[in-house]
């Protein structure tokens, strides 16, 4: 019982998404086995550590519109490496985990530097990034081949790519960085009230600066997954992703005014968002129809999340 | 109604806010001449005639916000009128306007609840009162009846918590602030004075005389112009943010807690230890339960009445978020602690303890600055008092020269004969 109270988002969150997994066992006939689970872990890695960086900035009071274009601006850094330069994976990995860093410190400086709201210099972002991405590759998939699939490949005696443990790594690394730590403690207070933080001595800007940096650079490391899973690197990668990431965020709970919000229950966003869509792909449901559904998914969602604070007499 | 907290959209002019739901409208558009004229009228009658009616919102202070809000409330033609320690924030002299509109408004038929904890407001202004205690009604009487010690001691149950006795003149060690010719634009000019360790330094004057700019400016909070401050045997200089003057050994506690220094939708916990967590930490890490710990005995000390340390702010009434807001410094042994308005809003005994606590502090070594606009309490709680007026440094009285005579005309010193003809 002590957990049903300590935890009661995140068990309730839980059975939403075990409840779907249940639905969509009983409407198709071959969606509840380990071949699904091994898909569904295959394909949500880059998504999972996107949205739980997104996570961070929404809970420190901003948002970052940027990210799947930076996924595909270090998708296409990484394919211009290792297939006209011949770079080998080891040292264009990174170098596609610092372009997305960058990015997201770019983001970070204007941000706060500046003081402009974070949803317009990310959206300018998204353009520069998205653009760039097209012109690193003269707008041409890049085929990577077989050098960038180790990424993708099972973990010994798993059914479940590395990528998969890779992302839930990133996700338990930042729910410790959110809870055990001093800046994880600030991120929380700066999106709760900046005002009040400035006032308690603290200076907000390198914590937000940092928060950004972070985001940026899970979209770096989201690109390798997404350029493993499939092989190539299209500069296409990741458009619309930003609003997938949003939607996983907010279906785990994270307020969207900031101050409140766990990267554990964003996971679990994540599942239920993949969920749905693997479901729905199984019984037949055409592209159209997903994207309704996914829709009345989201607002139910934070509908019921903010009916049951109201009821516990949070203010919301 | 007129809440204790306020509600005003601070990027919106005087004139709409007053008016917000009931603008005056031609075909769907705002009239804008006729909204003007309307406000000018609802600004003279709580004596705010030299108010722009354009005028933003947030570029004014609290105490002439919270006229405001009474002008907003009292252009209403209204049945019933509550007023929820609508004085918090006014001068005497705003007071006593008030109270002649509310007298008016009596004599009009309008029925009026009036919320405080200020007893002689009461008594001048109330004709029956009740005593709500822990959320019941426990004494009821028409107010000619009663002496103040009544309602005291049905409010504090039995017990009586009001006694503030003023410690007797104390030895003073050494220098703990000094501030040299600080200005701000032209809104603070060339304001010095020193504080000393041990010492409780008050800081009066009108609403918009300064006092709260000054506070911020010497803490970094907002950008001054020139000027020097010095804490302890540190190097003199400006702040440039908060987190420096901190740094260096001082505290402040603002005006508007619930916008500037409380995580309201935080715990108690949580706003406790926010300007402490290096002591609870170790490399960056946090230690959950030292803190519990610190957030425990300071619940303990200041009396916070809170279910647990891990119980939301914005559940606790005014006075036990006052506590918290001021609790943080506590464990950081401040060499300056800036209180601004440290009792606003907040109920008698919260205050009286918070007076305790603020002596305590002081005993300890810390020296304490506090605005106030409630002379009774610079009195009871001050061993020097500072007035300012207009932006300049106007007075200086200590409990041997003081009287409510002398700071009214330190008050209105610095203002020019036309602006005091405004005033008054």
């Amino acid at each position: 019982m002590k957990i049903l109270k300590d935890h009661g988002d995140t068990v309730g969150i839980l059975a939403v998404w075990i409840l779907l997994v249940l639905l969509f066992g009983v409407l198709s006939d071959h969606f509840l086995s380990a071949n699904t689970l091994t898909t569904l872990a295959g394909r949500i890695p880059a998504l999972t550590v996107i949205a739980a960086g997104m996570t961070l900035v929404l809970i420190v009071g901003g948002i970052d519109l940027s990210v799947g274009s930076v996924l595909g601006l270090s998708s296409a850094v990484l394919g211009l490496l290792m297939v006209d330069w011949k770079v080998p994976l080891v040292i264009s990995a990174p170098i596609a985990i610092v372009v997305g860093m960058l990015a997201g410190t770019v983001n970070g400086l204007f941000t706060v530097g500046l003081r402009i709201p974070s949803f317009l210099v990310t959206l300018g972002m998204l353009e520069i990034c998205r653009g760039a991405a097209y012109l690193v590759t003269r707008s041409q998939t890049k085929y990577i081949g077989a050098s960038v699939e180790p990424l993708a490949s099972m973990l010994p005696g798993t059914t479940f790519p590395i990528s998969f443990f890779l992302s839930v790594g990133v996700v338990v690394g930042l729910q410790v960085l959110l809870e055990k730590t001093i800046l994880g403690r600030h991120i929380v207070a700066i999106g709760t009230n900046e005002h009040a933080v400035r006032l308690a001595g603290i200076d907000p800007r390198p914590a937000k600066i940092l928060v950004f940096l972070v985001c940026g650079t899970c979209a770096g490391v989201g690109s390798l997954f997404h350029c493993a899973r499939l092989g190539s690197a299209d500069p296409n990668a990741g458009s619309g992703m930003e609003l997938a990431a949003i939607a996983a965020v907010v279906i785990g709970g994270t307020s969207l005014l900031g101050g409140r919000g766990s990267v554990i229950k964003t996971f679990i966003g994540v599942l239920i968002v993949a969920t749905l869509e693997a479901g729905l792909a199984q019984i037949g449901a055409s592209e159209p129809l997903k994207r309704v559904v996914t829709g009345a998914v989201i607002i139910a969602a934070v509908s019921v999340d903010v009916f049951r604070r109201r009821c516990i007499g949070e203010n919301v | 109604m007129v809440m204790q907290e306020l509600n005003l959209l601070s990027t919106l002019s005087v004139a709409e806010n007053i008016f917000l739901d009931r603008l005056p409208q031609r075909a769907g558009f705002i009239c804008q001449q006729q909204l003007m004229r309307m406000a000018v009228e609802a600004l003279q009658r709580v004596g705010l005639s030299d108010l722009l009616p354009s005028t933003i919102v947030g570029t004014l202070g609290m105490g002439v916000r919270q006229l405001l809000e009474i002008a907003a409330a009292l252009a209403r033609r209204c049945q019933v009128l509550i007023l929820d320690e609508p004085t918090a924030a006014l001068t005497q002299r705003e007071v006593d306007l008030l109270f002649s509109n509310i007298r008016r408004l009596q004599a009009d038929g309008v029925g009026i609840l009036y919320i405080s904890h200020r007893m002689d407001e009461i008594r001048s202004i109330a004709s029956r009162v009740s005593v709500l205690r822990d959320g019941a009604c426990v004494a009821q009487y028409p107010t000619g009846d009663v002496n103040p010690n009544q309602f005291i001691r049905d409010m504090s149950g039995g017990e009586s918590t009001f006694v503030l006795p003023r410690v007797k003149q104390k030895k003073f060690r050494s220098t703990v602030l000094t501030v040299e010719k600080l200005c701000v634009g032209v809104r603070i000019r060339e304001v010095s004075f020193s504080l000393m360790s041990g010492e409780i330094l008050g800081l009066a004057g009108l609403v918009g005389s300064g006092r709260t700019l000054t506070l911020r400016a010497l803490f970094g909070a907002v950008r001054a112009t020139s000027g020097s401050v010095t804490v302890g045997e540190g190097a003199s200089g400006l702040f440039t943010h908060p987190s420096q003057a901190v740094a260096a050994g001082m505290g402040m506690v603002p005006e508007d807690r619930r916008h500037d220094a409380l995580l309201l939708s935080q715990s108690v916990r949580v706003n406790a230890t926010l300007s402490t967590l290096p002591i609870h930490s170790k490399r960056g890490w946090l230690n959950v339960h030292s803190e519990r710990h610190s957030a425990n005995r300071l619940c303990d000390r200041l009396k916070i009445a809170c279910k647990t340390p891990e119980q939301t702010v914005d559940e606790l009434s005014g006075g036990n978020q006052q506590k918290v807001s001021l609790g943080r410094w506590l464990e950081r042994s401040c060499e300056v602690l800036l209180c601004d308005e440290p009792t606003r809003g907040v109920d008698a005994a919260s205050k009286a303890s918070i007076h305790n606590l603020l002596r305590n502090v002081a005993a300890e070594g810390t020296g304490v600055l506090v605005v106030s606009s409630e002379l009774s309490e610079l009195f009871s709680l001050c061993d020097r008092i500072l007035v300012m007026s207009n932006g300049r440094m106007t007075g200086d009285f200590t409990a041997d020269n003081w009287s409510e005579e002398v700071i009214h005309a330190a008050a209105f010193k610095g203002l020019s004969t036309a602006q005091r003809e405004s005033v008054t």
